[in-house]
């Protein structure tokens, strides 16, 4: 039991830090652009491919540095050619030029590398158990996954806390109708912004696509929870956006690891009966099985009982 | 409510405050104005008269105070529960429906005072009373010949008429005007002007305004705010003799 | 004196004579389209075409971006099939004609359930709320397998219920006029809808939600009642599709179909009635027509979006209502010929990237079968340098004589519409 509860913690942890390098670019760009990212998790599911594709001919470790990069000026030319030339016409158009924009990333995705799951493996050099619980081997690439995703939270908060840019971001953060007025200077930032939200999410794929699967669908299945996340830490709060990344990285885990389902719990009451015929399929159903939903549910409640976001302090 | 009815005023704020994050803007406003009156709101820029209509309009909330609309409290309600209750607004800056026509904006300002509400079941084009009401307030803001243009092309005062036209289209006899001269020529701030005198009759007006012109042709009180609080409402005549006003916000220009 | 506004009564012809023709055409649809792929496409199209309008009434009327309005096409789909399959155990005595009623009424049950969630917040918020109840319910849909029948779904047989006059819907021919018949009730009454109070208060929330509170409007209100409104029409349709396909399955209220109501409406263009109903016609056309020609039918499709997103916002409703404000000034002539000079290099830019992306299909997805392929009808090998080198000439040079003549052509037309505004 304490076995799957500090394994699930790690995991856990790990997930919501992968979710977070992700969310924190959607939020900042928000933040910034009032745009709400619908193909972030599209240069989520770039990085984790060209992380492959590079891994399979120079290796792992390059294609760390080159995919993010790679995806980063893909990214940036999306802002500068794209999205800026779509302004104009309001924030509806930014949202559904992005939303375009995952159709196309993720057709051209299975055009090149097919439908099925690609074979991006664990580099070699850390394919070796980290430590030892239990007699549960904890594999030492999820170690580096966390390490990483803390390392760049931490030089994320520097550059934040300590350059130019980074007040940008802030001001933007704060006081998100003030940015306009920042100087000439604003359009390149913009496109900066756009480009390192693009790359952290890179950053995300290179390192979660060998513990995952990286294939063509992950974009979709990811996006929807990535949007969860903004909505229920609050549109716009950096802070909200890392509680709410942690809580459901958590909160998937956990269930992930209970196999439990009302027939577990009731099976022996007298109850038995009348619910199995009153909850028909849920009856038997496990925890397992609805954690896909559960991101979903908590936004639901969380709309019912918090509509502004655990953090949020605007209304949109 | 214990007052006789002749004697509630209009609009009646007492201890009003207002603040965002450390920031007090609105600073224990009291202030009644009775039926009828045309009252004015001066003040130097950042005194906080545009926060103060935001906050009896229920664009903001107050974090202190009560604002009463005829005796009831209305403090917090949401923009469209008070306007509801008789009290309309305009905007410093303009604030139509930028695709729809002229028509348009105005006709469907004054549906739901016409009891029109939601819904769903009548053809907008045989309401005979919104229409009589459109026609009757276009003719007033002097825009029926430009009824099919959109109002995101009108030109400047144009949008500035329309503004005002939303405002009164409704049944609301409490009128808040936002600076509606703003940005005017001279001959259209004397239109404006008139136009003001026209509609507020029968209505009790509180408007803000920078034209002094303006301000002393048309208010019957007037009400001067610095930084969050007002240091003098009264008549015309004794605002411009007040050695308080003068010294904090007329004193630049007296002199 | 003519009175100004809007005329409160127009003659019979001006009123209905549109909806007249509408029905005319309906009706002889199938005539001239006899084949059994063309009514089966037209059937779908007229599914759509609800489905679509019922979506613009979100976008294009209350300016609401849905991502999950799937929901009510897919739930109104099942509660039918439900419904369907019920009544024939029941022997009870009701016909099919009535069955997307219980679709609507779904819908309308839905929305004002769903509604109530997320109505609360506008713009991006609700955005992503719609895409959050869109993926709870097609992932519940998953696991509540005794009502939405896992991946299998369920199915009906629409020939089991009730025949009235005769009819038995076993003849696509007959569903085909079932379909039309509840399109065009569907259509004229969300047309009627725009022209009420309401459907006016929901464009004054769609411009400017603030001034709609400042005029006594509870602009939560007025989004709900749309919603759940737009939840019924939706319903409807996915009865209809139910009665259709005799299948409802849960990938019918997932993110895919809320995807393509999204880009059928965008295309066809919000801001006019009509816009969803060309958006529908013509992207289930592309989606029959292409799907055969292309493996990669998709991409085209997003890149006709963005296309539009980027350059017509207005969608193709919008782009043929332009050209009314010059056709009404006498000027088509003096536009026309730029748009011919512009149509041709983006026809040739437009083949060099399809050329392209073929290539590239043939060398990944066929790649086992080989680089030989045809491209419009010509042999080609995607292995070999020369064709890649033509369409991205074509491509490139193409699309650079495409954006100089639509300069050209949007100066004619600013030049016309200015001289017709010189005149008058």
């Amino acid at each position: 039991m304490l076995e799957i509860v500090l394994i699930s913690t790690l995991n856990g942890i790990l997930y919501g830090m992968l979710l977070f390098l992700m969310a924190s670019g959607l939020t900042v760009i928000f933040s910034m652009m009032g745009v709400l990212n619908f193909a972030h998790a599209s240069f989520y599911m770039l990085g984790a491919f060209f992380g492959f594709e590079i891994s399979r001919h120079v290796g792992f470790w390059p294609g760390l540095v080159v995919a993010p990069f790679a995806v980063a000026l893909i990214g940036m030319a999306v802002e500068r050619y794209g999205l800026r030339q779509v302004h104009k016409h309001g924030h509806v158009a930014e949202l559904l030029f992005t939303f375009g924009l995952t159709f196309v990333i993720q057709e051209v995705v299975q055009m090149i590398w097919g439908k099925l799951p690609v074979d991006y493996r664990v580099p070699p050099s850390l394919d070796f158990p980290a430590f030892t619980i239990f007699a549960t081997n904890y594999p030492a690439f999820k170690m580096f996954e966390l390490l990483t995703s803390i390392a760049i939270f931490a030089a994320l908060l520097l550059i934040v806390k300590r350059t130019r840019v980074g007040l940008v971001v802030q001001a933007a953060l704060s006081h998100p109708e003030m940015v306009g007025m920042l100087g000439h200077n604003v359009g390149r930032v913009f496109m900066l912004v756009f480009g390192v939200g693009a790359g952290l999410a890179a950053v995300a794929g290179v390192i979660a696509g060998p513990a995952l699967v990286t294939q063509a669908n992950m974009a979709a299945s990811l996006g929807p929870i990535l949007f969860v996340i903004v909505v229920v830490g609050g549109l716009g709060s950096l802070s909200g956006a890392f509680v709410a990344s942690l809580l459901i990285g958590l909160v998937q885990t956990f269930a992930v690891a209970i196999n439990l389902s009302m027939s577990d719990i009731f099976g022996g009451t007298p109850l038995a009966g009348v619910m199995s015929v009153w909850f028909s399929d849920i009856w038997s159903v496990t925890v397992a099985q609805i954690a896909p939903i559960l991101p979903y549910l908590l936004l639901v409640m969380i709309l019912i009982f918090r509509p502004r976001g655990l953090m949020g302090n605007r209304e949109s | 409510m214990t007052a006789a009815p002749h004697t509630v005023p209009a609009l009646e704020l007492a201890g009003l405050r207002k603040s965002f994050g450390q920031l007090e803007i609105i600073r224990g406003v009291d202030l009644a104005v009775p039926t009828g009156e045309r009252h004015a709101v001066i003040g130097p820029n950042g005194a906080g008269k545009s926060t103060l209509f935001h906050l009896i309009s229920g664009h903001y909330r107050p974090n202190a105070g009560s604002i009463r609309l005829r005796g009831e409290e209305i403090g917090g309600l949401a923009p469209e529960r008070i306007n509801r209750r008789g009290l309309s607004r305009s905007f410093q800056v303009t604030n139509v429906f930028p695709q729809l026509s002229v028509w348009e904006n105005v006709r469907c300002a004054t549906l739901w005072g016409l009891g029109y509400r939601y819904s769903f079941w009548r053809n907008v084009e045989r309401l005979a009373d919104a229409r009589a009401r459109t026609e009757e307030i276009l003719t007033q803001i002097n825009l029926l010949d430009r009824w099919r243009t959109p109002a995101g092309v009108l030109t400047y005062a144009e949008q500035r008429a329309l503004e005002i036209g939303l405002t009164i289209a409704g049944d609301a006899d409490i009128l808040l005007l936002d600076e509606p001269t703003a940005g005017m020529s001279h001959a259209e701030t004397e239109r404006v002007v008139d136009l003001i005198r026209r509609v507020s009759e029968n209505r009790t007006l509180m408007m803000i305004e920078h034209d002094m012109g303006v301000v002393f042709d048309l208010a019957d009180r007037i009400s001067v705010l610095v930084y969050g609080e007002v240091i003098a409402s009264d008549s015309p005549a004794r605002i411009k003799a007040n050695a308080a006003v003068q010294q904090a916000y007329l004193g630049t220009e007296a002199a | 004196m003519q009175r100004p506004g809007p005329p409160a009564r127009s003659g019979f012809l001006a009123s209905y004579g549109v909806w007249i023709v509408v029905a005319a055409v309906l009706l002889a649809l199938p005539q001239v389209f006899s084949s059994g792929l063309a009514i089966s496409t037209m059937c779908l199209m007229g599914v759509m075409i609800i489905f679509a309008l019922s979506y613009n009434m979100l976008l294009g009327q209350t300016g609401l971006l849905s991502f999950g309005h799937a929901v009510f096409f897919g739930l109104g789909g099942f509660l039918t099939a439900h419904a369907m399959n019920a009544v024939r155990a029941a022997h009870a005595p009701l016909p099919l004609e009535v069955f997307p009623l219980v679709g609507g009424a779904t819908g309308l049950i839905f929305g004002i359930i769903f509604g109530a969630v997320s109505t609360r917040r506008a713009g991006t918020t609700f955005a992503m709320i719609t895409l959050g109840i869109g993926e709870l319910v097609a992932s519940s849909s998953l696991i509540l397998r005794s009502i939405f029948g896992g991946e299998e779904g369920i199915s009906v047989d629409r020939t089991r219920v009730l025949h009235l006059f005769g009819l038995n819907f076993g003849p696509q021919i007959q569903v085909y006029y079932l379909i039309a018949a509840w399109c065009f009730v569907s259509a004229a009454a969300m047309y009627a809808l725009t022209r009420t109070p309401f459907g006016r208060i929901c464009n004054a929330v769609r411009d400017n939600p603030q001034r709609a509170a400042f005029i006594g409007y509870s602009t939560t209100r007025v989004r709900f009642i749309a919603f759940s409104l737009a939840g019924l029409f939706a319903g409807i349709a996915g009865g209809l599709a139910a009665v259709n396909f005799e299948i409802v399955t849960s990938s019918q209220m997932g993110a895919g179909q809320s995807g393509t109501v999204v880009l059928m409406t965008f295309i066809g263009g919000v801001g006019n009635f009509a816009g969803p109903i060309v958006g529908a016609i013509l992207v289930t056309y592309l989606q029959v027509m292409l799907s055969d020609i292309t493996g990669a039918w998709q991409l085209y499709f997003g890149l006709l979006f963005i296309g539009v997103v980027m350059f017509a916002p207005d969608g193709i409703a919008g782009l043929v209502a332009r050209q009314q404000a010059v056709w009404q000034a006498g000027r088509l002539h003096r536009v026309l010929p730029y748009y011919a000079l512009a149509l041709a290099p983006g026809l040739v830019a437009l083949a060099g990237l399809s050329l392209a992306i073929e290539m590239t299909y043939q060398l990944t997805v066929n790649g086992p079968e080989g680089p030989a392929m045809r491209f419009l009808y010509m042999p080609l090998s995607a292995a070999s340098p020369l064709p890649w080198i033509l369409a991205t000439v074509m491509f490139v040079a193409g699309t650079w004589l495409f954006v100089r003549a639509m300069r050209l052509a949007i100066n004619a037309y600013g030049e016309a519409i200015a001289n017709s505004r010189g005149r008058a």
